[in-house]
């Protein structure tokens, strides 16, 4: 009879599933989570970061098993992420102490412990290698040998995990706008759920856990117009960040490992006065990411300045940043357009064709 | 008029920005009513009026003197920094509206005033039916007939001459001119003894301009309702006012009958204002 | 290398569902912020009914999942094996079996008893949503009971098209105080909120809420007083495989003849019917 399109579910969704599997299996082809770990360094920091969830291991896993598709892979470590108790917070880790691959700033030449240029697409031509399209393991180990018998061209002057910031040059000039250490207990948006006005610490999670696309995307729009941050990217420092927790009875901290950061600081230029007299001085807009996620951790240094500082603009709008920028969120709610709206659908059909029988009055 | 005033408003003051130890002294040296230290601006130092019933209250003054702000908290779109407010019709006049809570703030603007914005669109959702707009001020004070708020709005519509055929098109299809009756028609909906006109004709044409003043004239005649009329435009002063005071840099400076202000003015300020313009 | 807690969540994660669960018992209708967890399933596909239904699923429960009406819509199934799969709850169709009950967009028709408890899936829980875009000013209407903004919506339908035309989640007020949105259920399932046996929860993962509406309490769907709250009618139709008339039903049609017929909405309650009535199971 055929009377409900939305029975025979089980045995539908069954055959849909193998379906899947089978997709990701039918050209007989195989590659193990290690390789993917190894080789996937961009997917992996940016689905960490998205997941809020900083596991290499499992990020490999989930890309694996998403067949790449980091919409999925996000989702997967989210959901993973809810069944793990959360024992500990960190303590207050300070990025003064990481160990630095790549730091650089795009406003002073001259920084203490020089420009760090590390690893970086920046400088590379956008040009695909065709070479890689052959390569083998053998290539790979012997470029491996290669790089690593090169003589390091130059070191740092300053040890890399006590690197100065750029910031402090221009705080002990009095160049910066100075507020007091806040040392309030940041609140959890994971346990709590999000009120307005909202903190800053609810805010800078919900920015650096938002979809790469869409944090960016706001970000730009500051720039264009829909802002009035004009940020200099004082400082991009990407490198290991010791991370450590202390038990409650004791007072000992306890290093438990480091992971990779992004970590930026922009400079945006604001009036204020001082002694009846208008001077310009600097704020900080301030972005940090799991992995290395410049334009990502950048895009949110703008958002946490223009956020700070609310106006009658979308991307000083508290609400609508951060109400938007979740990709489980957005993706889950577009998506569910796809199930059966069958009976909200006939309530206004109802409606519709009675409207259209009676007519409207006076019209 | 020697009843007991309708409102009185006593020391209004508000202000944007903490203030600092150079303008908190009392002989200050402020730049115009903004403190050049720590920005703060004092748009209304101490504002005392008394409206009577029946009276029509006009407040001049440039722009920047501070009447929009006085308007604007007396509807209590801005909170007062300090300051006292009594309505006759509330608690009899012996409860300062301004220490109200968010609840009872609602309920005076819905029943006891009503509000004509310079910008309709702060006066009006566009989208919605002119006649929705008309009926959402009886919708907020209690009333949940269709048909008694239909017919109350039909009457106002007539009475602001917008015809009644056009009462289900959304304001975003009407004119300048034709927005403003609608807002005035929507400010008088829940039979308020007061209404608050802010820059009501300003960037009308001249001749819709004087429609318009034409309407609130026969409106304040027929109903026999308070007004408080803001304008920068001496000529909206001088048609609808029976008194006027005179705002300058977010302060009274002068006040008396209109025709007394407009004919013999005090302060030199209100002087050049009325020399510069007749 | 399944190592999921007992009903997916961590045990911390539980309790906190379970007070905003209780917080909204106490203030029907009021809905309660909670700290809403990402899922395995997406959301707006119920993961805000789904965290109450795991918060509250014990060893003992008997589980129905329905979608639209049906137990076994793909939404419906999904839901049942996952619950299933990190419990090993028993599952029904059947109504009257079941202690716990998750649903999208319906209440069946066998009426819900005092023992049993109702869990709804909500997309959108504010009510104000549609004429107050912020969540800042809706929390503050809703403290201060100003609800206009709710009653206006109502009145400019009804100046357009001289009735209501908001279909599904029609706005009701609870216990006299909170203006709530129902859930997509039809305007038909209005009634069965009202002094209803069992507890009705309703949860809402992406907009981060749980609210509820205790044992017998009042609900009245928003309506002025000349123009009466109705459901929807299916005058002269007739479920073509029970007979029933008064039942949601779904509007099909023939893939031979082509003509429009109809058929009870809510599934199970059809075979429950006609296997009661010695009928062929038409699964």
């Amino acid at each position: 009879m055929g009377y409900v399109a939305v029975t025979g579910g089980q045995e539908a969704i069954e055959a849909s599933l193998q379906h899947l599997s089978y997709e990701r299996l039918k050209d007989g082809k195989f590659i193990d989570v290690q390789a993917l770990k190894a080789t996937m360094r961009g997917f992996l920091d940016q689905v960490m970061s998205e997941s809020s969830l900083y596991s290499e291991n499992l990020a490999a896993l989930a890309m694996k098993q998403s067949e790449g598709n980091v919409e999925e892979a996000v989702f997967l470590l989210r959901a993973h992420r809810s069944t793990l108790p959360r024992l500990y917070y960190s303590t207050v880790t300070d990025a003064r102490e990481m160990f630095v691959q790549r730091r650089i700033s795009a406003s002073f030449k001259d920084i203490p412990g020089g420009q760090i240029l590390g690893a970086s697409h920046d400088y590379l031509h956008r040009l695909l290698d065709f070479s890689l399209m052959e390569e083998t393991e053998a290539d790979v180990l012997a470029k491996k040998s290669e790089f690593e018998q090169m003589e390091v061209p130059e070191k740092s002057s300053l040890p890399l995990d006590h690197l100065p910031k750029v910031m402090d040059y221009l705080r002990n000039e009095g160049l910066i706008n100075e507020f007091p250490l806040n040392d309030e207990e940041p609140d959890d948006v994971t346990k709590e759920s999000l009120t307005f006005p909202s903190s800053r610490s609810e805010r800078l999670q919900i920015l650096t856990r938002g979809q790469t696309g869409a944090i960016n995307s706001l970000g730009y729009a500051g720039l264009r117009g829909y802002g009035s941050s004009h940020p200099n990217v004082g400082e991009v420092r990407v490198g290991y960040q010791p991370i450590h927790i202390a038990l409650d009875d004791d007072e000992d901290e306890y290093y438990i490992g480091s992971i990779k950061l992004t970590e930026v600081e922009s400079f945006i230029p604001v009036n204020v006065s001082e002694n009846g007299k208008e001077v310009l001085e600097f704020d900080i807009g301030y972005g940090a990411c799991f992995g290395q996620n410049e334009t990502k951790a950048i895009a949110m240094s703008i958002l946490d300045h223009a956020l700070e500082n609310p106006e009658n603009t979308p991307i000083h709008d508290e609400e609508f940043v951060l109400l938007q920028v979740d990709t489980v969120e957005s993706t889950g709610f577009i998506s569910h357009l796809k199930l059966p709206h069958y009976v909200t659908f006939q309530s206004k059909l109802e409606q519709v064709r009675k409207i259209k029988r009676e007519g409207v009055p006076n019209e | 008029m020697f009843d007991k005033p309708i409102l009185q408003i006593k020391n209004l003051s508000k202000q944007y920005g903490k203030g600092c130890l150079h303008c908190q002294n009392d002989g200050a040296q402020l730049e115009r009513n903004f403190c050049p230290v720590c920005k703060t601006v004092y748009a209304c130092k101490d504002i005392s009026f008394d409206l009577h019933r029946g009276e029509i209250l006009g407040i001049v003054g440039e722009s920047g003197s501070g009447k929009s702000t006085l308007m604007k908290s007396l509807y209590f779109d801005e909170e007062v920094t300090s300051g006292e407010g009594y309505l006759i019709d509330y608690h009899e006049g012996k409860e300062n509206i301004f220490s109200q809570s968010g609840q009872q703030l609602r309920w005076i603007r819905n029943t006891l005033l009503g509000m004509v914005y310079q910008n309709p669109m702060l006066g009006l959702k566009m989208d919605f039916s002119s006649i929705s707009n008309i009926a959402e001020k009886q919708i907020a004070a209690g009333n949940r007939n269709v048909d008694n708020m239909v017919s109350r709005s039909y009457e106002l519509l007539d009475k602001v001459n917008i015809p009644v055929d056009r009462s289900k098109e959304p304001p975003k299809n009407f004119s300048g001119g034709m927005q403003q009756r609608v807002q005035i028609a929507k400010a008088l909906s829940s039979n308020p003894p007061i209404l608050l006109l802010d820059e009501v004709t300003t960037g009308l044409d001249l001749s819709v301009q004087a429609a318009v003043l034409d309407l609130i004239k026969t409106i304040q005649r027929e109903m026999q309702i308070s007004m408080i009329v803001v304008s920068h435009d001496l000529a909206v002063i001088r048609m609808l006012a029976d008194r006027t005071v005179v705002m300058l840099n977010g302060q009274i400076i002068e006040e008396g009958l209109t025709d007394q202000i407009l004919e013999d003015p005090n302060h030199p300020y209100t002087q050049q204002l009325v020399y510069s313009l007749l | 290398m399944n190592k999921f807690p007992f009903a997916f969540l961590d045990e911390q994660s539980k309790k906190e569902i379970r007070r905003a669960i209780l917080k909204g018992v106490a203030i029907p209708g009021y809905q309660v912020p909670f700290a809403s967890r990402e899922m395995p399933i997406g959301r707006g596909w119920g993961t805000g009914g789904l965290q109450i239904t795991l918060a509250l699923v014990g060893k003992e429960d008997v589980l129905k999942v329905i979608d639209q009406g049906s137990d076994e819509s793909v939404n419906a199934v999904n839901i049942k094996k996952l619950v299933q799969n990190t419990t090993g709850v028993q599952t029904t169709i059947h109504t009257s079996e079941a202690t716990l009950i998750q649903s999208r967009h319906r209440i069946p028709e066998v009426p819900l008893r005092s023992d049993q408890i109702l869990v709804l899936q909500v997309p959108e829980p504010e009510p104000l949503r549609r004429v107050e875009r912020s969540e800042f000013k809706t929390k503050q209407l809703h403290a201060e009971k100003e609800y206009s903004g709710a009653w206006l919506w109502l009145f400019e339908q009804i100046m357009r098209y001289n009735q209501t035309t908001q279909g599904a989640d029609y706005p009701v007020l609870v216990h006299e105080r909170y203006v709530m949105n129902p859930s997509p259920i039809p305007r038909f399932d209005n009634p069965k909120i009202n002094d209803s046996d069992a507890l009705i929860l309703f949860g809402a993962g992406r907009e981060k809420k749980i609210y509820a509406v205790p044992p017998y309490t009042k609900v009245e769907s928003l309506a002025f007083d000349d123009y009466p709250f109705e459901i929807e009618k299916f005058e002269g139709k007739a479920c073509k495989v029970t007979g029933l008339t008064n039942v949601f039903l779904d509007e099909m049609t023939d893939e031979v003849t082509g003509e429009t017929y109809y058929v009870c909405n809510d599934t199970s309650f059809m075979q429950e019917y006609l296997e009661k009535r010695g009928t062929v199971n038409v699964r």
